[in-house]
């Protein structure tokens, strides 16, 4: 008996200290700062480095929550998410359907739709800056040549970065689609067709709707991948041009507060809005995860 | 039988060796269209990339020329030496496979030993610390960096490696992914191997381990994308020196240079691209494996 609780107690032991690795990282680097940001809210710095930060309350919440400056970014991000989300998952979608029966080098090109997946921020920022250049780029031989030029023109430059994030995204996007056709049914779909339902009918009335859980799936998963995205904005515009609030998406915003203008009051304030508006997804994605791991436990 | 089927040689029965020439025709088609829209996706996908390679190979005169040209007929192989050399792509590819074998590395430690405590043990508070788990996922680390930027910097990890990859050491979801793997082992072979006098630890490097092996190399090759192409975090931690800059941030090092060095910064992102080509080609199956966890059942 007494043998039993003290070899017990020895497995308590020993799955406290296989987990105390990740939860010291998760404590320090995750748990910590994220709490952190509350009170650094509430402390407001001062306008010349090195006084101490003072408490103010929610007083700093409110200015930054009611400055244009603010509301400008958040209309940016909500475009810019907007623009890349439904984008990027049509042309997965489309992709994936292309790619979906086993033909003759088939497998050629589902490498080449799946590619961009791997590509980093700055390599897509690089490429696409190039073709944009008003000098060495396309545009200008394509007859496309606003004033100023697209990065830096207000109106063309956050569309042309989320073109550059579509493109990112397509290959993650064409993935999950293609994961999602695999999963289908195969008697559903052969049903439907020994019916006589025409590809267009199979399409919305049977594919799309068998597709739904795929289709919320990478609708969340792109969701959050585009209010991480960073990359292509500080390559291409940049803090030289930040007069262009127009690019000033949410989590440029935080970078911006804190490394430029050496502020972590206010991007505590910014980041404490990202994970709020963010949270909705990541709660879905968590479910997403969770649904597995009931299945498996079973 | 509906004229679609037939694209499915695998499933299908071979088609009637009678079937109508007009029928046959039509399938014919419908594959050379399939073909058709297959390429012009690849095109739309590839061609930045392609670009890309052609501009490298320019003269930085040529590249400006109207229309751009599309083929380098006399390639300037030179644009990669001096990216490699001047552009200091070789010291940004060493840090950077040095930042990425440690998290990589660091990831896959603390996943197998945290999920092997959730699959095999029983411990007060397990079901708690499994949500502490899950809930890191809710915290995506953009939302950490003000608070983490002055830790590691009070801890004097500013441009160092340990500043680079120490806050990413752990993951809620390689955990998860691993404890899956974990559960699926029977239990019968726990049992069979306590009673051969195998100790947890021996178990799991013997046994567990090496079963969920499909499982490890998902994660391995999940942490090695997602470390080797991060951003925001090495430009807020590295500092004005090449000592411990990755190469993504090289990448932006480059393109600020001047416009006559445009080839070198082409020269120099295809060279970043590449072991990431390589990896996709090697390694797509575990790739897509770890990117749909939770897209299907």
């Amino acid at each position: 008996m007494s043998a039993g609780v003290s070899r017990r107690h020895k497995e308590w032991g020993l799955a406290y200290l296989l987990l105390l690795p990740a939860l010291v990282i998760f404590g320090v680097f995750t748990f910590f700062p994220f709490l952190k940001n509350f009170k650094l809210a509430l402390y407001q710095n001062p306008p010349f480095p090195g006084l101490p930060a003072h408490y103010v309350g929610l007083h700093q919440v409110g200015t930054v929550l009611s400055s244009t400056e603010f509301h400008q970014s958040l209309v940016s991000t909500l475009f810019f998410v907007a623009m890349v989300v439904p984008v990027g998952l049509l042309g997965g979608l489309l992709l994936a359907l292309a790619a979906h029966r086993a033909i003759r080098g088939m497998s050629v090109f589902r490498t080449i739709f799946s590619s961009t997946v791997v590509s980093s921020v700055a390599v897509a920022a690089v490429v696409f800056g190039t073709l944009m250049d008003p000098v060495v780029g396309l545009l200008p031989w394509l007859g496309i040549n606003p004033h100023p030029a697209i990065l830096q023109n207000p109106t063309w430059a956050l569309p042309a970065v989320s073109l550059i994030a579509v493109w990112q995204f397509l290959g993650l996007s064409f993935i999950i689609m293609t994961a999602g056709l695999q999963s289908l049914p195969e008697e559903i779909l052969e049903a439907a067709r020994l019916d006589g339902a025409g590809t267009w009918t199979m399409f919305w009335r049977v594919t799309v709707p068998l597709l739904s859980p795929t289709l919320f799936f990478g609708l969340v998963v792109g969701t959050i991948y585009a209010f991480q995205s960073f990359g292509q904005i500080d390559i291409l515009i940049g803090p030289q041009n930040s007069q262009f609030t127009h690019t000033n998406v949410l989590l440029y915003y935080v970078y911006q507060a804190l490394s430029i203008q050496n502020d972590p009051g206010v991007a505590a304030v910014l980041s404490i809005v990202l994970f709020t508006i963010m949270l909705v997804f990541t709660v879905l994605q968590l479910r997403f995860l969770e649904r597995r791991v009931t299945y498996a436990g079973n | 039988m509906p004229a679609t089927d037939h694209l499915t040689p695998n499933r299908m029965d071979p088609p009637p060796v009678a079937a109508p020439t007009a029928l046959r025709r039509r399938r014919r088609l419908q594959l050379v269209i399939r073909y058709a829209l297959l390429t012009l996706g690849a095109f739309f996908i590839l061609f930045p990339l392609y670009m890309a390679i052609v501009n490298s190979l320019l003269q930085p005169s040529q590249i400006a020329h109207q229309p751009p040209p599309s083929f380098p007929l006399h390639p300037q192989w030179g644009s990669y030496s001096k990216a490699w050399t001047q552009g200091d792509l070789d010291v940004y590819l060493r840090n950077s496979a040095i930042q990425t074998s440690i998290i990589v590395f660091g990831q896959m430690v603390t996943s197998v030993l945290a999920a092997y405590a959730f699959a095999f043990l029983e411990f007060p508070f397990k079901r708690i610390l499994f949500f502490v788990f899950l809930m890191t996922l809710m915290i995506p680390f953009e939302v950490t960096i003000a608070t983490n930027l002055s830790t590691v910097s009070s801890l004097g990890w500013f441009n160092t490696f340990p500043g680079l990859t120490v806050p990413f050491l752990a993951t809620g979801f390689g955990t998860f992914l691993m404890r899956q793997a974990f559960l699926q082992i029977p239990r019968d072979l726990r049992e069979a191997a306590q009673l051969d006098g195998y100790g947890h630890l021996r178990f799991l490097w013997s046994v567990a381990i090496p079963l969920a092996r499909p499982a490890l190399a998902a994660l391995g090759v999940f942490s090695f994308l997602g470390a080797w192409n991060q951003y925001l975090w090495p430009l807020l931690v590295t500092g004005n020196n090449n000592s411990v800059r990755t190469v993504q941030i090289g990448l932006k090092q480059l393109i600020n240079t001047q416009l006559d060095q445009i080839n070198v910064s082409l020269a120099g992102t295809v060279i970043a691209v590449v072991p990431l080509l390589i990896l996709l080609v090697v390694f797509q199956k575990q790739l897509v494996r770890s990117l749909t966890s939770g897209a299907v059942k």
